[in-house]
């Protein structure tokens, strides 16, 4: 395996750093002729709006600016980096460096929400033609790409369900929202925000999948609909869905389709088919938009024809010569965010797709789930891992495991491993979703991106960690050990007086630093 | 400063089991046990808890008891523990255990490890009862009480945890069934109280997961959402801290172990038995609201006998309204909720999938079987 060791720089908050007159660059004197036609800065803000005092931000030479932020990207195990396929439910995709040329080009970056139309039509185009793309891939007639990330998109679709209801005059009774445990946790969070009681199908220990039965004694005139995700976060696909939808519509409610894992599905199974309203895919993951804080991030909602007058505005129509900003939408739910949304995900989405083609498309998702079915057949072999579900064959795009029977043997559990696979220059896997109901589990990914050597790699810490559970558990219990940082106390998330999100925070509750200045 | 960690081991513990006696309680039970050639067990239970303790052992100082009580195990891992007390070797009885329990408590010790099974944890808990923290490491033949860990091994991690300070406590109930009765084929299982032990969450704590509920949390917002619903129906509040919580919320007295009816808010009746049940809600509308019991999922049958067969025919099965935290359902690990309520025709009629109230305006659909 191979040697590594992270840097670790030690650096400082930039709010330590710097002294008072210390600048970036220097700028060239102004002449007198120029100051006096342009006057000063200030003289072009409102009164009301300049400050009282300056802000108190860092005094820093552009050196020790530029030494900071590499230092601390290097501390970074980025994506471009390692093997990224441990972060089940992510969908960590490479995505092509070219469309990052395509979003930093004036033509797109320097375009303002608020500009006429007239001005914009290129933008326009790409995001009318990326929705009819995206409603072929998934058989909705109309998306709208307003939410800035994947809850959003679900709590969009919580919202279009609630407006849907309340045209019918069937709010008031209609108050409750069928999920599953093993959907993502948001599928129940973003209609209890939306006002919705919730009630939670538990996975027979069987098959993994709910049960018909438990989802016809869960239905009744109070349901409002369906939100569910599949294949589910285990990568295992509910055959049944199609029955779980009309069982939802008979008892009068819709059905949401949660599509956050659809990386395997391209071109295999669509939302239309199996009678889904409307349903949600996140941009950022299976359609190659960089992902978390390379982002920023989109969660794609479609609806089927008769919900399209829901939609948040506005909506990008074509009329046949012109694009336009349709904002006259009286039965519209309103804004989930201002304007478009995050349209640079939509610019690589569409260039992405664009030269994948529709058999690419397919090829994405065959290529997903022989990786995921062969990390599968890797890890079995490995002393302490079992597979959750073992009787159902098949994973679509990604598997949880069960690190149960190397606790029980060793005591080494998966927040240990997890935290020793970063010693080896992996980033650390995703354990799985709350509530644990398999028990110490690990969730990887392997989506079309990563090769056979990289999946071979990536098995081999995975089994070289469990063989050093059995030798030198201690090793793996205090990991990690050849990173930026050590092993925290994961109590302090729990604890807010330990919290700071901003440097006034920090300062309140640690007091004045007292750190030397290290910008050296 | 070091931590104090009082160690219990009761060494005949589990004797009974091995040779098919159901349980160690009783002089003659024991010599009986014996004789069929039952071999004690709590011992090497106590090593393998204590070889997770082994990363803080500096850092503890061990209490315990004389002998096959705790002194010969400590030293086999080698402490150098404070006797206390003193016990007729060989001859060891359920007083010993309490007289342990109380000079533990006397010396103000942040944790009892006790090794044993229901009649330990029953004999811990009259004697400390809330006023410390407990943890069992399971090595009695009856495990009916949800104060121990699930092996000796977790029982040392959790106790590790906890002197660390890592980790909080919750309540978890002293279950213990009538042996002798038991030995008739009668079941009768008693819930004798609550003893705080230590918890990790089964959902750890990941930077991907946002803030969990606590266990108080959890249990009030059940409690809010059964009294945001409450209608002009008689209550009947089966025992339990989940159940109960309904009623410190409208402040009204109530008792833990026992059965309470409520009605418009009120108490009308507190700790009754199954015939002043079916009395009060004889020709009325009423409703059942019940726990689960203990770790292996019982919801009638076990600890809550008074709400009988009779009673449940009355109220109706869609007039019963299970509570559990989600912690509490998943600790069932898949299993179905299971029911004993000596008919077997409301058995039939209670299977099926049922609506699990598991918080405020959150419930669960699970299985009965």
């Amino acid at each position: 395996m191979r040697k590594y060791h992270a840097p670790v720089w030690n650096e400082p908050i930039i709010m330590e750093m710097g002294h008072k007159g210390e600048r970036g660059i220097a700028i060239p004197f102004i002449e007198e002729d120029i100051q006096k036609s342009t006057k000063d800065a200030k003289f072009y803000i409102p009164n009301k709006m300049i400050r009282k005092s300056p802000p108190n931000i860092p005094e820093i030479s552009q050196p020790h600016i530029l030494r900071h932020y590499l230092r601390l990207s290097q501390q970074t195990l980025g994506m471009a980096l390692n093997i990224d396929l441990g972060m089940g439910t992510c969908t960590m995709k490479h995505s092509p460096l070219i469309n990052e040329e395509l979003v930093k080009s004036p033509y797109f970056a320097e375009i303002h929400p608020l500009q006429d139309e007239n001005t914009t039509q290129g933008i326009l185009e790409i995001i009318y033609k990326f929705n009819r793309y995206i409603c072929e891939i998934s058989g909705m007639d109309e998306f709208t790409f307003q939410p800035g990330g994947g809850a959003l998109g679900i709590f969009t679709n919580a919202c279009l369900i609630r407006k849907y209801h309340e045209m019918n005059n069937d709010l008031p009774e209609r108050n409750e929202i069928i999920t599953t445990l093993f959907s993502h946790p948001a599928d129940a969070a973003c209609p209890a925000t939306a006002g919705f009681k919730i009630i939670t199908l538990y996975p027979n220990s069987e098959t993994g999948l709910p049960d018909i039965e438990a989802l016809k004694a869960a239905v009744s005139k109070h349901t409002a609909g369906l939100m569910i995700t599949n294949p589910e976060d285990t990568g295992i696909f509910n055959p049944m869905i199609d029955e779980f939808v009309k069982i939802i519509h008979e008892a009068g409610g819709l059905c949401a389709y949660d599509q956050a894992n659809s990386n395997a599905l391209f071109g295999i199974t669509r939302a239309k088919e199996a009678g889904f309203d409307m349903c949600h895919f996140n941009i950022h993951k299976a359609f190659s938009s960089p992902h978390g804080c390379m982002g920023p991030a989109c969660g794609a909602v479609g609806v089927r024809k008769e919900l399209t007058e829901f939609l948040p505005v506005p909506i990008v129509t074509f009329d046949g010569s012109k694009y336009h900003l349709d904002n006259d939408r009286p039965n519209s739910i309103g804004k989930m965010r201002e304007f478009m949304g995050n349209i640079e995900t939509i610019l690589r989405a569409y260039s992405w797709i664009m030269s994948m083609g529709p058999d690419g498309l397919r090829t994405v998702a065959e290529t997903s789930i022989i990786n995921i079915n062969y990390l599968i057949k890797k890890l079995t072999k490995i002393r302490g891992v079992t597979l959750a579900y073992p009787k159902q064959n098949i994973r679509l795009d990604q598997a949880r495991f069960s690190l149960k029977e190397l606790k029980d043997e060793t005591s080494v559990g998966t927040d240990d491993v997890a935290r020793r696979i970063v010693d080896f220059g992996v980033q650390e896997y995703f354990t799985s979703h709350h509530p644990w109901i398999v028990q110490e589990p690990f969730l990887p990914e392997p989506c079309e991106t990563y090769s056979k050597e990289d999946i071979d790699y990536w098995a081999e810490i995975i089994r070289y960690t469990c063989e050093e559970a059995r030798t030198n558990p201690e090793t793996v219990k205090t990991a990690p050990h050849n990173q930026t940082i050590k092993k925290i106390n994961t109590k302090a998330l729990n604890d807010p007086n330990q919290w700071a999100l901003t440097w006034r925070a920090y300062i309140k509750k640690k007091g004045k630093s007292k750190q030397e200045h290290l910008s050296p | 400063m070091k931590k104090k960690l009082g160690l219990i081991v009761n060494p005949i513990a589990g004797m009974g089991g091995s040779v098919g006696l159901k349980g160690t309680d009783g002089k003659k039970t024991l010599s009986q046990a014996k004789q069929l050639g039952a071999i004690p067990r709590a011992h090497i239970r106590t090593t393998e808890a204590f070889k997770e303790l082994s990363s803080i052992k500096n850092s503890i100082e061990l209490y315990t008891y004389p002998h096959e009580m705790g002194e010969e195990q400590a030293k086999v891992c080698s402490y150098t523990p404070k006797i206390l007390g003193s016990i007729s070797k060989g001859k060891t009885t359920s007083l010993d255990t309490k007289n342990a329990a109380k000079d533990m408590l006397n010396h103000k010790v942040d944790l009892i490890l006790f090794v044993g099974g229901d009649g330990t944890a029953r004999d811990i808990y009259e004697v400390v009862g809330d006023k410390i923290p407990v943890l069992g490491v399971p090595a009695g033949v009856k495990i009916h009480s949800s104060s121990f860990a699930i092996n000796p091994r977790a029982a040392g991690s959790l106790a590790t945890k906890f002197l660390q300070g890592l980790i909080e406590l919750r309540e978890a109930e002293v279950m213990d069934i009538d042996e002798e009765a038991f030995r008739q084929n009668v079941l009768s299982a008693k819930l004798y109280g609550y003893l705080k032990v230590p918890h990790e969450e089964q959902m750890v704590q990941n930077v991907k997961i946002g803030s969990i509920p606590s266990q108080r949390e959890t249990i009030e917002s059940i409690a809010w959402e059964i009294i945001s619903n409450m209608k002009e129906d008689y209550y009947i509040i089966g025992p339990g801290t989940t159940t109960k919580s309904i009623l410190r919320k409208l402040n009204l007295e109530y008792s833990l172990l026992g059965v309470d009816i409520v009605y418009q808010k009120k108490l009308i009746a507190s700790d009754i038995n199954e015939n002043q049940i079916l009395k009060i809600i004889d020709g009325k509308k009423s409703k059942i609201v019940v726990t689960v019991i203990g770790g292996q999922g019982y919801l009638f049958g076990r600890g809550n006998q008074q709400i009988s067969f009779k009673v449940i025919k009355k109220v109706g099965k869609d007039n019963i309204i299970i509570v559990a935290s989600e912690d509490k359902i998943i600790s069932l690990k898949g299993n179905p909720l299971l029911v004993d309520t000596n008919d077997e025709e409301i058995n039939k009629m209670l299977k099926g999938y049922f609506r699990v109230t598991t918080g405020y305006r959150r419930s669960m659909m699970y299985r009965i079987a």
